[in-house]
């Protein structure tokens, strides 16, 4: 479905990646671990467009996307929840939601997406009028992943939606990437919380500065030396 | 007439001056939230409005007052062809001389707005050369409170006064109504609060600047006509000075801050009529640029807060 050959990302004259190549398949969790700076964010902005490589290819479904303008990459069925969750601070819940929409032609579908989104996610349908600043961390998060889900992505990026949360929302927000996975979309998952990652993914890549050092099944990745030293801090 | 009633009068002139400015203060407002550009050339655009409004007129052949139809029929449609003439011209604008520095440094774009600017006020000065260009009385200017009511009052309310306000709410109302409710007007707000996650969202950035140089450009454009029929006059330098008085009344608002460049400009208009009348009109021009001074180092983010005013 997704395929990087030998993804060459620079900024400026910093070598951000160096080779990285990956695929995810149709139904996939697919994760994508490794310590700050590593280069997960910028394969995921690589992936995007927002990011350019400076030497590789990048397919969807057989489709260059490494030439396309981010929007177009868009409309194709990608849809990402960032890095930061990056919310629009001063529009409410339900634009951003709809903001998601955007790129889409089904207009009339929208509203049961809306409905799916509120399911998943019940604080963010008791508060559509809300200002996204002023919205915890928690339903930030919820909101970014609700407003990426409105895209309708046949492929979900996901980058560090751990990241800043308390443990009990952590588990709550992985059960959910769980159930959208079970509901048919493909999922790109970015992490630096490893262990919760490689549970609920099918395979898993591990970066190093800028370059894929291993990739296993995730169970595989879970028992080898190299993970359970470097990322789950065990002896 | 007593000083109340000098007061009200001037109060009422500052209403009109200041729905003037606030239409030119929304452009550069708009155009800053979305590129972080202060457009200098937005009051040479004002500028232009009010000269092609007379070609539009010239082109239905008014050259003054028409009759009541006439009137409510060419007027609204002289505001629309203006309107559009603007916002083309805002558009060509930004793809030939800004377009170009999209990926350069914030200097650059700014350095050639200033020059767009020159080249604007030189084009207006070769078509209509350096006299005052006196604007047909196409608008009938009638004493409100004395022929209507019948009130002997010393203060003048005319139809002119109900024309600058009835054009300027509504146009206000559409703008706020296409921010706030459609589709490309939220894509204009995403764009502005964060660019790169606005691409993210599916949304054409390009096309997205695009459109708020057309709004800036039409807004500008009936700012133009109101200034025409309103004063009667136009000179090729009136884009000068009415920009930075807007572009003052922008800064004041918060720059970035749609409802704050209408407050701004607002503000900006009484500000101007009372110190015309009680300090005298050659400050007038010194007290706006202070108070410009005074915002940037006290309050940059200013009044009702910028979108982000570490960045002006």
């Amino acid at each position: 479905m997704l395929e990087l050959a030998d993804v060459h990302t620079y900024y400026g004259n910093i070598r951000a990646l160096r080779g990285v190549s990956l695929s995810v398949a149709p139904g996939e969790i697919v994760t994508l671990i490794g310590s700050n700076g590593a280069g997960k964010t910028t394969t995921l902005r690589t992936i995007l467009g927002t990011a350019r490589p400076r030497r590789g290819t990048i397919t969807f479904g057989g489709r260059r996307l490494d030439t396309l303008p981010t929007d177009r990459i868009v409309r194709l069925g990608i849809a990402q929840s960032p890095e930061g969750r990056r919310i629009f601070p001063r529009m409410t819940v339900l634009e951003n939601l709809e903001l998601g929409a955007f790129a889409r032609t089904d207009r009339a579908a929208i509203g049961a997406d809306l409905e799916r989104v509120f399911a998943l996610f019940p604080r963010l349908a008791q508060r559509p009028t809300q200002q996204g600043a002023t919205l915890s961390g928690g339903e930030q998060q919820m909101l970014a992943i609700g407003r990426a889900l409105m895209a309708r992505p046949s492929l979900l990026l996901l980058d560090e939606p751990s990241m800043g949360l308390a443990p009990i929302l952590v588990e709550t927000i992985f059960r959910i990437v769980q159930d959208i996975n079970r509901q048919g979309t493909t999922i790109l998952l970015v992490e630096q919380n490893a262990r919760m990652a490689l549970r609920v993914a099918h395979r898993g890549y591990v970066m190093q500065t800028g370059r894929i050092v291993l990739q296993a099944a995730a169970a595989e990745l879970l028992r080898s030396d190299l993970v359970r030293k470097t990322y789950l801090g065990e002896k | 007439m007593q000083p109340w009633e000098v007061l009200v009068q001037q109060t009422i002139n500052g209403l009109t001056r200041g729905a003037v400015f606030a239409l030119i203060a929304l452009g550069y407002t708009m155009v800053y939230g979305i590129i972080e550009l202060i457009n200098f050339a937005h009051g040479d655009v004002f500028m232009l409005g009010l000269f092609i409004s007379l070609s539009w007129f010239a082109l239905f052949g008014v050259t003054q007052a028409p009759t009541g139809w006439q009137l409510l029929t060419i007027l609204p449609l002289v505001f629309v062809l203006t309107m559009l003439s603007t916002a083309a011209l805002n558009v060509a604008i930004d793809r030939v001389a800004y377009r170009p520095l999209r990926r350069s440094t914030r200097l650059a774009p700014l350095i050639t707005a200033i020059g767009v600017s020159f080249m604007l006020e030189n084009l207006a000065l070769l078509w209509k050369g350096p006299a005052p260009i006196a604007y047909p009385d196409v608008f009938p200017s009638v004493d409100i409170l004395r022929e209507w009511f019948g009130v002997d009052s010393a203060i003048f309310v005319t139809t002119k006064d109900v024309l600058v306000v009835g054009a300027t709410i509504p146009l206000m109302l559409a703008l706020n109504y296409f921010v706030t409710r459609t589709r490309w007007g939220k894509a204009m707000r995403a764009t502005a609060q964060d660019r790169e996650t606005a691409q993210a969202m599916g949304i054409n950035v390009e096309r997205t600047i695009l459109l708020t140089f057309f709004v800036g450009g039409a807004l500008a454009g009936a700012a133009g006509l109101i200034q025409g029929l309103y004063y009667n006059i136009g000179m090729w330098w009136m884009g000068y000075q009415a920009g930075l008085r807007a572009f003052t009344a922008a800064v004041l608002g918060g720059i970035g801050n749609m409802p704050g460049a209408a407050l701004g400009g607002l503000f900006i208009g009484f500000l101007s009529a009372w110190s015309d009348q009680y300090i005298s009109a050659r400050w007038t021009n010194a007290i706006v640029f202070s108070i410009l001074i005074l915002v940037l180092v006290f309050r940059p983010q200013g009044l009702l807060g910028a979108r982000s005013a570490d960045k002006v």
